[in-house]
């Protein structure tokens, strides 16, 4: 039959030491518990395994040793790891070996007795299984249907090999109660040692809080059930969204705030305009004590004060209608918060299209005034711009060429002050507009990659699950052909573990699929599609701010677009 | 190693069957539904709002036909989410079982897995459905009790309902793992 050994994820990185678990010998199967770390006295590790196997009732041993070589492979503890099969022994000796990066992973069972029944051809095979400790621990499995010529109290032997596994990671509480972090005689490594709760303020409040949780957890089971982390995160995220822009609705649409918004919007656009053109009239005359040409400011500042006035009449064209445009735009708010912030943020960039306009002028006439003052300054030196060969070469000019541009040369150059002051206080007003949108669209950013539902689950975890299967991921061993990795993991939470092979090619670290803690840590764009539907991450699009992001959600939920 | 072929189902619809070849002892087949067809549904709406608009023209309330707009859109996410199968997963592995997985439109995934222990055999039976006779494989499983009884059949690729081309391939996969897991196995 093929080995099976079951490997926790928690002890995937720890550094080498002796593995100890339980062998299943009926299904050929080695349930590792936890990683013993060096140094150690023999004895007193007998004797903890002793005290494990009367309390718990579970016969722990150690099974093998577990090598992990963060540089390259060491020779010594090869052999050393070799001569501790000597010091505990046990049948079959496990050798689990993990190197450089974690690409490569090796596994030898040694047997040292001869077999006594001749091994089947193919007996040789091993599958190292993943699982994840907590949730296996924290999980039922039906018990086995208890057969009436058998006893209450006996294991029935046709257990199927997963429930032998579940049961023995669930007895075994007292191995793992001490840890590698507490001083004792012996450093254990298992899921405790990643640390149950980091904050002790959350803790407390969920105790506190144990109805809240209660309702949270069922609204989070709702959610969970329309896919996998990342899914249930932008569903949160729309629900949240819609919840918010239904209370904007009701709030603007009671007593007729919309009219007042209205009666305030055209006069706010009229000081606005005023307060333009008393900064025109100030460029001018002698901003801050600058001399400014006289008749290119007259010439400039005159076009720009006819724009502002065609700007006003505009406004003022329009104002009958703005009650009806800002009840329409406030009925959107239905479809979201999001929405409605987007559509104000457009708005304010209807209404300050004339700075827009002014920055557009400004930065135009700068930038012709640059362009020729770079090309007279070349000739006023004899140097030309040669297009062709794309770089500057002498050339020899006539006269009248160069009388002609260096008196060119000269005008810009005394008009350049006037130019460069308009550019730069149209482009100040500009950056004004482009902050306050830029503002409101962090705003929208925020909600929509919130991740609620990672949040939600970390407060909140409903632990209790009911399920017959196990999640598989696989990843193929080094240098291809068998044995086979996989790793045992919980897909969803108020899911049955399933089986599911991953990515194929180079092992990854184990993706911890619904780890919430892991989640929170990690809040980068999600994991690729071979993983299917797993990601560590929380939501992933963080351009995505005007309505039409939230249509392309709805299609990715709905799945028709994939 | 992983190779697609396209197949068809017992109504004529193209499926797409990929098949992952993991090790010896491990293969994934991979069955894709044809998708949900604009025809059928443009078909399903105009029909819930000809008879909405029949009962608008009767009742004159036009709340009517605001509700049909509802059903149809409720009733098109409970279709994607409870009913429309994209995707159906059978994963063999060498001694630890089977497992099956159905990957709805909306993104639910609703996963069986049968350990290795309980299963019997995996067959290709026969069955009147309807009109037609159809071919289907089932997995075989053992009862507790007497060992040589069956207790459940247990259907597999129940929505995608393949062809018997797609399902010989699938039964030759399974029946090559199921005998090497059968001479390997030390329990009758």
């Amino acid at each position: 039959m093929v080995l099976k050994a079951f490997f926790p994820t928690c002890c995937v990185s720890v550094d080498s030491g002796l593995l100890v678990g339980r062998w299943v010998p009926e299904h050929s199967s080695a349930v590792v518990l936890a990683v013993l770390h060096f140094p150690f006295i023999p004895i007193q590790v007998k004797q903890l395994l002793a005290q494990v196997r009367q309390a718990s009732q579970v016969g722990v041993a150690v099974l093998g040793t577990w090598c992990h070589c963060r540089q390259e492979p060491e020779e010594s503890l090869g052999r050393f790891l070799e001569g501790l099969g000597a010091v505990f022994p046990h049948e079959p000796w496990l050798q689990l070996c993990r190197e450089r990066g974690g690409t490569f992973w090796s596994c030898e069972v040694t047997h040292r007795q001869a077999p006594a029944a001749p091994s089947a051809p193919g007996e040789d095979q091993v599958m190292l299984i993943f699982y994840d400790q907590r949730q296996v621990l924290l999980s039922q499995l039906h018990p086995p249907t208890v057969l009436p010529d058998r006893q209450a109290g006996a294991t029935p032997a046709s257990t199927g090999g997963l429930a032998v596994v579940f049961d023995t990671v669930a007895r075994s509480e007292v191995l793992f109660r001490s840890d590698r972090f507490d001083e004792g005689p012996v450093r254990l490594s298992h899921w405790q040692s990643e640390g149950v709760e980091a904050s002790i303020l959350v803790e407390l409040a969920r105790r506190a809080s144990g109805p809240v949780c209660l309702l949270l957890a069922s609204l989070l089971s709702l959610v969970s059930a329309i896919g996998a982390c990342r899914k249930a995160n932008t569903v949160a995220s729309v629900l949240l969204d819609v919840a918010l822009g239904l209370t904007l609705l009701s709030w603007l649409h009671g007593r007729s705030r919309i009219g007042h918004l209205a009666d305030a919007l055209v006069p706010v656009a009229d000081h606005v305009a005023e307060e333009l053109q008393h900064l025109l009239q100030w460029l001018m005359g002698a901003p801050a004590g600058l001399k400014m040409n006289r008749a290119l400011d007259q010439v400039l500042g005159r076009f720009f004060l006819y724009h502002i006035h065609l700007w006003i009449s505009y406004i003022h064209l329009m104002s009958p209608f703005v009650e009806h445009i800002l009840w329409h735009v406030g009925l959107s708010a239905c479809l979201g918060l999001t929405v409605a912030l987007s559509l104000l943020s457009d708005i304010i960039a209807l209404l300050t299209f004339h700075i827009y306009c002014f920055y557009v002028y400004g930065a135009r006439l700068y930038c012709l005034k640059i362009h020729g003052l770079s090309s007279l300054w070349r000739l006023f030196r004899g140097k030309k711009w040669n297009v062709l060969r794309q770089r500057v070469d002498s050339c020899s000019y006539d006269l009248d060429q160069l009388f002609i541009g260096t008196l060119l040369f000269t005008i810009l150059l005394f008009l350049l002050p006037t130019t460069a002051l308009y550019y730069l206080v149209f482009t100040l007003l500009r950056l004004l507009v482009v902050a306050v949108q830029g503002l409101i669209h962090l705003l929208v950013d925020l909600i929509n990659s919130l991740p609620l539902y990672s949040l939600g689950l970390r407060l909140c975890r409903p632990y209790r699950l009911a399920g017959k299967c196990c999640v598989l991921d696989s990843c193929p061993w080094a240098g291809g052909g068998e044995p086979h990795l996989w790793a045992l993991q919980k897909q969803g939470q108020h899911r049955p573990l399933c089986l599911r092979p991953g990515s194929r090619g180079r092992h990854e670290q184990v993706g911890r699929e619904d780890r919430a803690s892991q989640s929170q840590r990690s809040a980068g764009p999600a994991a690729s599609r071979s993983w299917r539907d797993s990601s560590a991450g929380a939501g992933s699009d963080t351009g995505r701010s005007r309505p039409q992001a939230f249509v392309l959600l709805l299609w990715d939920f709905l799945g028709l677009g994939a | 190693m992983e190779d697609e072929r396209s197949f068809s189902d017992i109504c004529g619809g193209r499926l797409a069957l990929q098949r992952r070849y993991y090790s010896p002892s491990c293969r994934e087949f991979c069955l894709s539904c044809p998708r949900l067809s604009l025809r059928s549904l443009t078909a399903v709406t105009c029909t819930v709002w000809l008879a909405a608009y029949g009962l608008f023209t009767l009742c004159e309330n036009s709340m009517i036909l605001s509700a049909a707009i509802f059903i149809t859109l409720l009733g098109l996410l409970g279709y994607l989410h409870f009913v429309k199968i994209d995707q159906e997963t059978l994963l063999i592995i060498d001694s630890l079982g089977i497992q099956m997985t159905s990957s709805y439109a909306s993104g639910k995934e609703s996963t069986t897995f049968i350990e290795m222990g309980k299963v019997k055999d995996i067959v290709i039976n026969e069955a009147i459905y309807m009109q037609k006779v159809i071919y289907y494989l089932c997995i075989l499983l053992k009862d507790p009790v007497e060992p040589h009884r069956i207790s459940q059949v247990v259907p597999v690729f129940q929505s995608a309902k393949p062809r018997l081309d797609c399902l010989i391939e699938v039964y030759r996969s399974c029946q090559e793992i199921l005998a090497h897991q059968k001479a390997t196995s030390t329990s009758p």
